[in-house]
């Protein structure tokens, strides 16, 4: 199981990437961590999800 | 200095707080803060610095005061429609407290202005409406080595971080880039969800200058209030490969960037998933 967001999913062995955009997420509006630490956007097609990661996705706004 | 009779008076409520105190009074009263943007984060950030008698606050905006605003931006008032929000922003806190010192700014900030103009203050507050200006002030943050409160807000959400220099991760370690064409959507927002976030930065405003708690530093606060769906997520460490504060920078020179700041309109995208 990978926890996104507090959610256990069933997505050990997915790429990052392929999560991304099957959840259809706006890349350039988001930041992810995995475990705590940032994972840059040139990142998100070598990050292979494993089973017990932690995985954090924040979609940031302008606006102000 | 110490305090007066009347300060003392005026801030009891802070001076019977242990993490404040006579002393945290004083060095609020002698604190320079810049607050970039006053619209609708400005308008509760501004609110609670000058009620908290930060001594010393610059407002910079170079926009006027327009009917629509006024449903958020509660700083402004009828009587200052079409002036410059920032000297309308500058009589709200005069209103206020006359003994703080105003340095009124109305002007947009560039990649020529924003190092002069961050130079003086200790702190400085990113109130700003658009990505490619909140990126502006996150590389002029860090290249000056300046910490400053980055906030967001749209509809009912919004996020914020506070950048301390080599304390953690900055805007870019999280983004990359400013996100294409995010600032040519015409978004609605509720000014009580826009001054959470305002509020937020005032009083992380306060904790940096005071030095007291914990930071949004390596942290982002992130707050929906339709669902009430709220959580802070650590983000720690730098993004080595940052384009302005990783290992080997790309940006050293703002002007050199320049394009990133300006907004292109060309690619109009509908309201995507955020
Ligand atoms: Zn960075």
């Amino acid at each position: 199981m990978v926890k996104v967001n507090g959610e256990p999913l069933d997505l050990a062995g997915m790429r990052l990437s392929d999560y991304l955009s099957s959840a259809s997420y706006s890349l350039s509006f988001i930041a992810v961590e995995k475990n705590g630490t940032i994972v840059p956007r040139s990142q998100y097609d070598s990050c292979i999800l494993a089973d017990g990661d932690s995985v954090e996705i924040v979609s940031f706004v302008g606006g102000g | 200095m110490p305090l007066s009779t009347f300060q003392k008076l005026r801030y009891a409520r802070h001076l019977v707080l242990k993490e404040i105190g006579e002393k945290g009074q004083e060095v609020l009263l002698s604190s320079k803060v810049l607050v970039i943007g006053a619209g609708g984060l400005a308008s509760s950030a501004i609110a609670h610095l000058a009620s908290a008698g930060v001594g010393t606050i610059g407002i910079a905006d170079g926009d006027i005061v327009e009917l629509s605003n006024l449903q958020r931006q509660f700083l402004h008032t009828f009587a200052a429609l079409h002036t410059n929000k920032a000297i309308s922003a500058g009589e709200f806190v005069r209103a206020r407290d006359r003994d703080i010192n105003v340095h009124l700014h109305p002007l947009f900030v560039d990649e020529h202005n924003i190092c002069d103009l961050i130079s003086g203050y200790d702190f400085v507050l990113d109130c700003v409406d658009r990505f490619e200006t909140k990126f502006l002030i996150n590389d002029a943050c860090v290249l000056m080595k300046k910490p400053y409160s980055h906030a967001g807000a749209v509809r009912f959400q919004g996020q914020a971080m506070t950048y301390v220099p080599d304390k953690g991760p900055c805007l870019r370690c999280l983004l990359q880039t400013a996100p294409n064409g995010a600032t040519c959507q015409s978004v609605g927002v509720l000014g009580a969800a826009v001054g959470v976030l305002g509020s937020v930065q005032a009083l992380e405003t306060v904790k940096f200058l005071l030095n007291i708690g914990r930071l949004l530093t390596g942290r982002v606060f992130y707050f929906d209030g339709l669902s009430f769906e709220t959580k802070v997520v650590p983000f720690s460490g730098r993004d080595p490969d940052c384009a302005v504060c990783g290992e080997h920078p790309r940006i050293k020179d703002l002007s050199e960037n320049a394009k990133e700041y300006h907004a292109a309109c060309e690619n109009v995208q509908g309201d995507t998933k955020q």
